[in-house]
């Protein structure tokens, strides 16, 4: 499945008191002092003309439960320095997770020597210094304080709910805190913190099923129970699924559904895609390819949003309009892109070096005031998709892409659901589909499997092309 | 690694675990990409730490650390004893394994040059060389290649006795050359989309690619097909290229044999399978000419899926998959193994690292050769398209609704190569695809393809796969669906 790409992040020393970090190794847990006097060490120590150093320290444990029962409970805590050096206009990184002095050095060494050998690059750019950042609290106490029985126990409550109901409950319960600097040479320096929650049920029976999943950083907005509860719906009301012919239909998908198709616009939106020409957007901007109603930004600072307010090299990242009324508007830069295409830097590049360059991946969507209950009964004949899988681009430039439905796909007649329908494969353009939105819901924080959360509506889009079924 | 692997053993022990396991894992990496005559990725990376998995109360627990002091490893098996209890909450049955033997052994993979001992700059200067020669060819617009290079020290020890040392050294590279015009983007990868290929070899591996030597055809190749003609629809004949044929084997013979969806683990998120356990020694997977192995030994090959010993201390082992066409057999561990009443595992539980739980996942999964020479199998054909190389890929959650799409096809009439084709695309259901196959090409034509992107599990883990296919012939295919309008 898909490969990801991290968020950068980045700040510089500053100059209160802060105790002495020691041997970190033999710490249990380290405190943000600890890990800005471990970036200020390896700043220290390195011997580069420029370094940059991340480090990210996370706990993480997820309880995941099948056939009513927990099967797998893990946790998880891990330490990561990432050192970047600059040696004569020439940059690498190196990576570790030792934290004794030999292995802060031989890191250090490594990225030098990395960076020496290797060509010249002509459009490297002195480290940014130090910026100021827009303040986002991420991080709660709430969630941070979960402990594997509270999980457990919420995951028992599914289950028993499945059980009584004569269904079987699979999915997750996970929890984690992380806390990471980015510092350079040059003064720059960034702290984050923050805390993730997420909750995902499938609900089957003998030949259908359901699914909701929720993802926040705060644990309390998170209701296992009505998840379930919505899953365990769908999977009753999707029974013993007719086969409909393929086709063109009118279809309503929920936010989820939404979320996993538009990821992949991610990155026709950098400055990088449009100059090695593989945007869908070359030859694409400022004309009307979407919809009136199709309004879309990239802005971290969204309350439902969530990520560090800063990029890879550390730069503030901005609010930026990437669709204005279905007009591609803006590309997001990271600072060497911004300067080959006489543009600003938008905050969002990646960790240097990359080849990607960089991307939006705080997705807020206008949205619309039209609830889903609206859609379904303003039509007459179509499908309802709960969850999309597996998606995968046919046409990178007309943003063709092909993928299934899953976990709850209905049959709409006369504006309401009709039982459920096995499962489709669609081929469909995106921005085909993004030019036939008929409806708009509120946007909402959505989570799917595909791409990273954003806040996205659901939508109703005519002539949605399914070419074939499957048998289930 | 000994003394920490014990620590977790005896902690986990005399906690109340009534079984327990260790991975101790040293990775280190090197990934080096580029693009359009400059370095892009340079990183050097290594990790290290530990994973301890318990049975506890009747139920799983584990829990990893990087905090290798004797107190951080022995307060990361008392979490996972701790865990394990929690999950005791929402138990219905005690945890069952099926018996295995102890072992204490060490192993590595035999390579014959050290990647990491190779500076630095020459693989440089091998990646910037074949970019420049993709780049000489009018109308590409973007040059990549990559390498990618993995050591794997790993130490096992269980609370049955077992204790195993294995080192895996891992290769891989490959370039791809893009082009746009119009308002079309092509793309043509060697040897293999997916980064190139990988195996578990050394930097002889990346030699014998002879990436430069390749370059300028791929080039060449991409630009022209803006003005192939566009693969048509309807139903017919194709003949697959090895490397589209490994991933086909992966998505539509791999995933769906992996015992653990077929019992429902995996429903949540990587899917189930249409291979419920009634099917077994029962269901006709393929044609009488398909025979599929799970080979982890290194006879098999050096795969991504070669290994001595699996992640929970059970040997490495070749398991029968499909036999002359019939369904014979699935990827087990300890716990489904016991589950489905084998007696015991046939060794497929792997982690991604120290802080992964190890899971079921595709060793080598290999269609074995026929008795086909290629160019006997073209002249046989009258009327088909040969697809080459992988463009996109899609299954559903069960494993039987499946469409891909390669690079490049190719028409083939009257028993030869014809013209370019561009857009090929094929879809089907698994069982009908694998009983049309009526040729499979020898030993001569067969590699043993690397899959290194494999994602599975929760948290998601992303291993790599060894698939052996040589070029196989299959009638009666749906074609071109997916740029039907």
């Amino acid at each position: 499945m898909a490969s990801t790409m991290t968020q950068g992040k980045k700040k510089s020393p500053s100059p209160r008191a802060r105790p002495s970090a020691g041997d970190v190794s033999t710490r249990k847990r380290l405190t943000p002092a600890e890990l800005e006097l471990l970036a200020e060490r390896i700043i220290g120590l390195s011997e580069a003309d420029e370094t940059e150093v991340e480090i990210d320290f996370g706990r993480d444990a997820l309880t995941r439960f099948a056939n009513n029962t927990i099967h797998q409970n893990v946790a998880e805590q891990t330490l990561t320095i990432s050192v970047r050096a600059v040696v004569d206009g020439r940059t690498a990184r190196a990576v570790t997770n030792k934290t004794d002095e030999e292995s802060l050095r031989r890191v250090i060494a490594a990225a030098a020597r990395l960076a020496r050998n290797q060509p010249e690059y002509p459009d490297l750019l002195a480290m940014p210094r130090r910026q100021k950042y827009q303040k986002v609290a991420r991080f709660f106490p709430a969630t941070a304080g979960i402990a594997p029985e509270d999980r457990a126990r919420a995951v028992a409550r599914v289950c028993k709910m499945a059980d009584k109901n004569r269904q079987t409950a699979a999915g997750i319960f996970s929890t984690g805190t992380s806390h990471s600097i980015l510092a350079n040479s040059e003064g720059l320096f960034a702290l984050y913190e923050e805390t993730n929650a997420e909750f995902s049920v499938t609900i089957l029976e003998a030949n259908s099923s359901g699914w909701a999943k929720s993802n926040s950083p705060d644990v309390r907005v998170i209701d296992p129970n009505a998840l379930a509860a919505t899953a365990s719906r769908k999977a009753a009301e999707s029974r013993t699924p007719k086969e409909l012919a393929p086709g063109r239909y009118t279809t309503i998908l929920e936010p989820s559904a939404v979320l996993d198709l538009v990821g992949f616009l991610f990155y026709d939106f950098a400055g990088t895609s449009v100059l090695d020409k593989r945007s869908c957007l070359n030859d694409r901007m400022g004309k009307k390819i979407f919809g009136e109603n199709i309004t879309l930004w990239d802005d971290v600072y969204h309350p439902l949003q969530t990520g560090e307010p800063y990029d890879g090299e550390g730069m503030p990242r901005q609010k930026v309009l990437l669709v204005d009324r279905g007009v591609p508007k803006n590309l997001v830069y990271s600072r060497a892109t911004a300067k080959k295409m006489k543009m600003k830097p938008t905050g969002h590049g990646f960790s240097l070096p990359n080849e990607y360059g960089e991307a939006p991946m705080n997705l807020v969507f206008a949205g619309g005031d039209k609830s889903v209950d609206e859609m379904i009964g303003s039509t007459e004949r179509g499908i309802f998709v709960t969850r999309l899988w597996y998606i995968r681009e046919v046409d990178p430039y007309e943003k063709v892409l092909t993928g299934m439905t899953r976990d709850g796909t209905f049959l709409i007649e006369n504006g309401r659901l009709a039982g459920g329908i096995r499962n489709f494969r669609f081929n469909q353009s995106v921005i085909e589909a993004l030019a036939n939105v008929a409806m708009l819901g509120p946007a909402v924080r959505a989570a799917g499997e595909e791409s990273f959360e954003m806040v996205v509506p659901a939508m109703k889009i005519h002539d949605f092309h399914f070419s074939e079924a499957t048998k289930f | 690694m000994q003394d920490w692997a014990n620590w977790a053993i005896d902690t986990a022990k005399r906690r109340g675990g009534s079984y327990a396991d260790a991975r101790v894992m040293d990775i280190r990496q090197r990934d080096i990409g580029t693009k359009n005559g400059e370095v892009g990725t340079l990183i050097e990376a290594e990790s290290l730490g530990i994973g301890i998995r318990v049975i506890a109360s009747g139920a799983w627990g584990f829990a990893s650390t990087d905090r290798l002091t004797r107190e951080g490893v022995e307060s990361c098996a008392a979490e996972a004893v701790a865990i394990a209890k929690a999950s005791a909450l929402a138990k219905r049955e005690n945890v069952s394994m099926a018996p295995e033997k102890e072992y204490v052994d060490t192993w590595q993979n035999p390579f014959l040059k050290d990647p990491f001992r190779i500076p630095v700059e020459r693989q440089i200067e091998v990646l910037l060389a074949a970019d420049q020669l993709m780049r000489r060819v009018k109308g590409i617009t973007l040059a990549e290649g990559a390498m990618s290079f993995k050591r794997i020290e790993q130490l096992f020890v269980s609370s049955i006795g077992s204790s195993i040392h294995q080192i895996k050294m891992q290769s891989g590279a490959g370039i791809v050359a893009t082009s746009f015009a119009g308002s079309e983007i092509q793309k043509r990868s060697y040897p293999n989309s997916f980064g190139g290929q990988h195996a578990l070899q050394g930097y002889e591996l990346v030699e014998a690619l002879e990436l430069p030597g390749h370059a300028e055809q791929i080039a060449e190749e991409c630009v022209a097909l803006h003005s192939a003609a566009q693969c048509p629809e309807g139903a017919g004949t194709i003949i697959l290229g090895g490397s589209q044929l490994g991933l086909q084997i992966h998505e539509s013979i791999g995933h769906p044999i992996e015992l653990d969806r077929v019992l429902g683990q995996e429903a949540n998120f990587a899917g189930m399978s249409f291979l419920t356990v009634d099917k077994l020694r029962k269901l006709k997977y393929g044609s009488d000419i398909v025979n599929v192995v799970a080979d982890a030994r290194l006879e098999h090959g050096a795969g991504l899926g070669t290994f001595a010993y699996d992640d929970e201390g059970v040997p490495a082992q070749c398991t029968p998959i499909i036999t002359n066409g019939l369904f014979t057999g699935y990827l087990s561990n300890r716990e489904t193994a016991s589950a489905i009443g084998e007696a015991h595992s046939n060794g497929t539980m792997r982690t991604e690292s120290w802080n992964r739980l190890p899971i079921i996942r595709m060793t080598n999964i290999s269609l074995l050769p026929g008795q086909w020479k290629y160019e006997d199998l073209i002249a046989d054909t009258e009327d088909a398209i040969l697809m080459e190389t992988n463009r996109s890929w899609s299954i559903d959650d069960r494993r039987y609704q499946f469409q891909f799409s390669t690079e490049i096809g190719w028409e083939i009439k009257g028993g030869k190569r014809g013209r370019m084709l561009k857009n090929p695309s094929y879809s089907g259901i698994t069982t009908e695809f694998w009983n049309s196959c009526d040729a499979v090409c020898a030993r001569d034509y067969w590699t043993l393809w690397g899959t290194p992107n494999c994602g599975k599990g929760q948290p998601m883990q992303t291993m790599g796969t060894g698939h052996g296919a040589s070029p196989s012939r299959f009638r009666n295919i749906k074609i071109g669906a997916a740029f039907a309008k």
